[in-house]
Parts: structure tokens; sequence; C-alpha cells
């Protein structure tokens, strides 16, 4: 029993790997995207990016995956009562009917976008000016400036944040079951509600606990790895 | 024909006026010191040199290049604006070493990525430069582990691995505790030995004396007062010269 319930959870748990690994496949590079927009000298850009961010940073992630989860079907029918039809309508049809991992991949990325985008704004704005005019005055190109000696310093700042970050991410996942992804935490309430077994629910933790110590590794080798220098 | 000549240049930052008219001019080989008040404008000066900041009227002509023109500057392309500051080095006051290079990779680094040679002609002079600032047992360190001394030191060497044809120091002792001015201090002496063209701002009076060919006083956004060492130190001309001075002296 035991085993098999090990076995069972696991299989679980790589839903939550999955909306884990997409989550930052898709909100690491947004996030980037994100920053420049709230540091560009556009106005009207920045402060609507500004205002976007202070928005999914201000809700919690539950109420954005549930809008998520139902404001597609919600849209949807409401057109369909008014009549209307078009290609937008038709993506949120497409929405309504995805799988709710899907929705909840979309929903994290968006927040967890937001997030990042905060602190690659900090690493980025943290660089010293003076750093990037010792390259100007050593004749040096815009890009060779921001390829050889600004980036390393970027990175160097944000691991630490980051790091917490993608942890907490680790653990955020359990609020997809929410919207009915079947999840390790949820998979273990069965195990009480069909089984009466309450142990599985408790030895979810073990899971979490080894992926996050994998990460909290990793993310100390990198950050001994970039030590040599301080910033 | 001087070596280099600037005529005439103002800069404003919105509605202040920093630079209201500044011409002087420098022969190869020779070491001018530039000092006066705070907020005098002596940083934007050599700012506006090293194309960090763009004046907005006057010359700038290194041998017989006119570099800037501030009468056609809308025309002037980043890719020009690189070649131009080729010319010129500049030492910060704060040193701005790059943190994730050792000191043979902030010298070489600049050098390597514009080819301005074979890696090992570059390696080779790096070398060479390092051991001139006095430096080689500190090769291979970061700057992190250097003193501040030190670092302005490699700073030095960093921008003298460009072969500029003159080189600017802001302030290069500002930043450091006073048992270190020496050390860089003593690298800019021997670099007038041995022929380099320099531009100083400097609040290190006895050095000013000691090492410049010409004293420039500024005082708000002018040279109030130019000459040679003996003529400002001795025989200031400007009241305002004489009080910057007689307070420079009370200071110390
Ligand atoms: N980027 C800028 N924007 C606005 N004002 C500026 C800027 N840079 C300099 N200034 C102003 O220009 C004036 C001259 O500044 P500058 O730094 O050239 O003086 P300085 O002679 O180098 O002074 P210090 O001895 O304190 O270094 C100051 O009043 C300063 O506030
Ligand atoms: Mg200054």
């Amino acid at each position: 029993m035991f085993i098999e319930v090990v076995i069972n959870l696991f299989k679980n748990f790589l839903v939550t790997l999955q909306l884990f690994g997409f989550t930052l496949l898709f909100s690491l590079p947004l996030g980037l995207i994100i920053s420049f927009g709230s540091m560009s000298r556009f106005k009207p850009l920045s402060f609507f990016v500004k205002i976007f961010v202070w928005i999914i940073r201000g809700t919690p992630l539950m109420l954005q995956l549930i809008l998520f989860y139902f404001g597609p079907g919600l849209l949807v029918s409401a057109a369909e009562t008014g009549g209307v039809d078009n290609a937008f309508i038709d993506f949120m049809r497409t929405l309504n009917m995805a799988d709710p991992l899907v929705t909840a991949i979309i929903a994290f990325s968006i927040n967890y976008a937001c997030y990042f985008s905060e602190i690659f704004r900090g690493g980025i704005q943290g660089v010293p000016k003076g750093q990037q005019e010792a390259g100007e005055v050593l004749g040096l190109t815009k890009s060779q400036i921001f390829f050889k000696i600004t980036l390393m310093q970027m990175i160097k700042r944000i691991v630490p944040p980051m790091s917490n970050e993608i942890i907490t991410l680790v653990k955020d996942t359990s609020l997809a079951r929410t919207i009915t992804v079947y999840e390790i935490i949820w998979a273990a309430q069965d195990y009480i509600r069909v089984d009466g077994l309450l142990w599985p629910l408790f030895f979810t933790g073990v899971y979490y606990l080894a992926f996050s110590g994998l990460l909290t590794l990793l993310f100390n080798y990198i950050e001994k790895k970039l030590s040599y220098f301080k910033v | 024909m001087p070596f280099l000549e600037i005529k005439d240049i103002y800069k404003s930052f919105g509605r202040t006026e920093v630079l209201k008219g500044i011409s002087f001019s420098l022969d190869e080989g020779e070491v001018i010191s530039i000092i006066g008040s705070s907020g005098s404008g002596k940083t934007t000066l050599l700012r506006c040199l090293n194309f960090l900041e763009t004046p907005d009227k006057g010359t700038i002509s290194v041998g017989d290049m006119l570099l800037f023109d501030g009468e056609n500057k809308a025309a002037l392309k980043d890719e020009q604006i690189r070649e131009n500051r080729l010319h010129f080095g500049l030492v910060f006051q704060s040193f701005n070493l790059f943190p994730q290079y050792s000191v043979l990779d902030n010298v070489t680094l600049a050098p390597k990525l514009l080819k301005k040679g074979s890696n090992e002609e570059i390696d080779k002079k790096a070398r060479d430069l390092i051991e001139k600032v006095g430096l080689t047992e500190k090769i291979d360190s970061y700057p992190c582990q250097l003193s501040g001394g030190q670092q302005q030191r490699v700073a030095i060497a960093r921008a003298l691995a460009m072969n500029p044809d003159i080189l600017c120091f802001d302030e290069p002792t500002s930043a450091l505790d006073p048992e270190l001015t020496g050390e860089v201090l003593r690298v800019i002496k021997d670099l007038k030995e041995s022929g380099s063209t320099m531009i100083v701002v400097t609040h290190e009076m006895e050095f000013a004396k000691n090492v410049s060919d010409k004293i420039i006083f500024m005082a708000d956004g002018v040279i109030e007062e130019m000459g040679t060492p003996e003529e400002i130190f001795e025989n200031p001309k400007s009241e305002k010269t004489r009080n910057f001075l007689q307070n420079s002296l009370e200071k110390i």
C-alpha cells in the first residue's frame, strides 16, 4: 500500500512539476519584456505596464486563477446572448475548452512574470551608471557594454531574489487545485475521502521538500560560482 | 598648431548653464591641471571632452581633426562618437573598474573587443602597463581584493591600454584615504615624465603646482584665470582665484 501511494503521488507531483516548469519557461522571458516596458522612456507605455504589474501583484493569485478559469466562459455566454462574435470571443471559447492545467500555466506565467519583472528592473537599474560610462569612454558599443559588462553584474544581483521567488513558485503550484488541476495535494486529499487515509496528505510535503531542496542546492551553487566578485 | 584645441564650449542642463564659453589649448606632452570650487563645471568639462555629454556650442579638435562642432552636432553618429572617444581617456573619481574581471582582464577587455591587435600583443602591452603602475603581483586579483589606490592605478592602466592621445583625470584621489593618494599621484607624475598629454582635475594643490605646465582656475562655468603654476599660485590676478587659494590653504 505504501509503495502504491508513493508512486501514485509521484505521478501527480509530475503535474505539479509541469506547472512549475512551463510557468518558468514562459514567465522568465515575459518578465524581461515587462521590465523593459516599465523602464520605457515612452511614458504611456511605462505607465500602463506599471498599472498592470500593480494589479497583478496587488491581488491574490487564487483570484487571478479563478478569473482565468471562469472569465472566458462568462464572456463567451455574454457574447452569445448579445450576438457578438469575433476573433477574441473565439479565442475565449478555446480558452474555456482548454485543459485547466493550460489555464493555470497561463495565469501563473502572467503572475510570476510581473514579480520577475520587478526583480529584473532592480537588477538592471542597480548596476551603477559609472559601469556603462567606463565602457563608453573606452569606445565600446552599447551591445558590447551590455553583454560584456552589465549583464554579469545584473545576474549576480538577481540570483538571490530570483531563487526566493522560484522556490515560492514550487509551493504556489498547489493553488491550481482551486481550478481543478489534479495535482499532488488534491490527489492526497482523495486518499482521505476514498480510503480514509490521512498520512498521504502529509507525505506530499516530502516531495516539495525534496524538490525545493534540490533547487536550493542549485542556487547555492550558482551563487558560489558568482562569489568571486562583488557588485 | 596646438595638439588639443577647445573653443567656446557651452553646456546647460535644463536652465542651469554649467559651462559658459570654455576655450583653451594644450600642446603634446603638456599637463594641465584644472582647479576650482565645487560646482564650477570641472567634471562637466571632462565629460564633454569624453563625449559623455554633448556640448551645446563650441568646437573640439585634436591634431588637425575637428572632432566636434556645435554647429552640426545633430549629424554626429554613434559610430563617430565612439571614434572620437578613442582620442581621450578618462579616469573616474570612483574608479569604475569592472568587478567581474581580473586586473589583467579589466585592462585587456576593451582592446580585445575592439581588436586593437592580436591577443598576445594586447596581453603583453597590458602586462607592461600593469607593471608601470606597480601592480604586477595583483595581476590576477579582482577589484574587490584591491585597495582604493590600487584600483585607481588599474583604472589608469585600463585607460592607457587604449592609447589615448589625451588622458583626463577627474579628481583621481578624492575617493582615497589620504595615505593612498601618494601612490596614485606618483603614477601620474611618471606618466608626465614619459611624455603623456594629460588634463587633471584635482584638489591637490601641491601636486598641481609640481606636475603641471599650466593651471586653469574655473569658477561658475568660466575660466577665471589660466597660467603657469607660478603665475596662478604666486601671483593670482583675480580676486576669486586669491580667495579660492586662500580657502584651500586654510582647509589644510
Ligand atoms: N546631469 C546633470 N544634470 C543636471 N545638472 C547637472 C548635471 N551634471 C552636473 N550638473 C550641475 O552642473 C554644475 C557643475 O557640476 P560639475 O560636476 O561639473 O562640477 P565640478 O566642478 O566637477 O564640482 P566638484 O568639484 O564638486 O566635482 C553643478 O551645479 C551640477 O549640479
Ligand atoms: Mg567634479
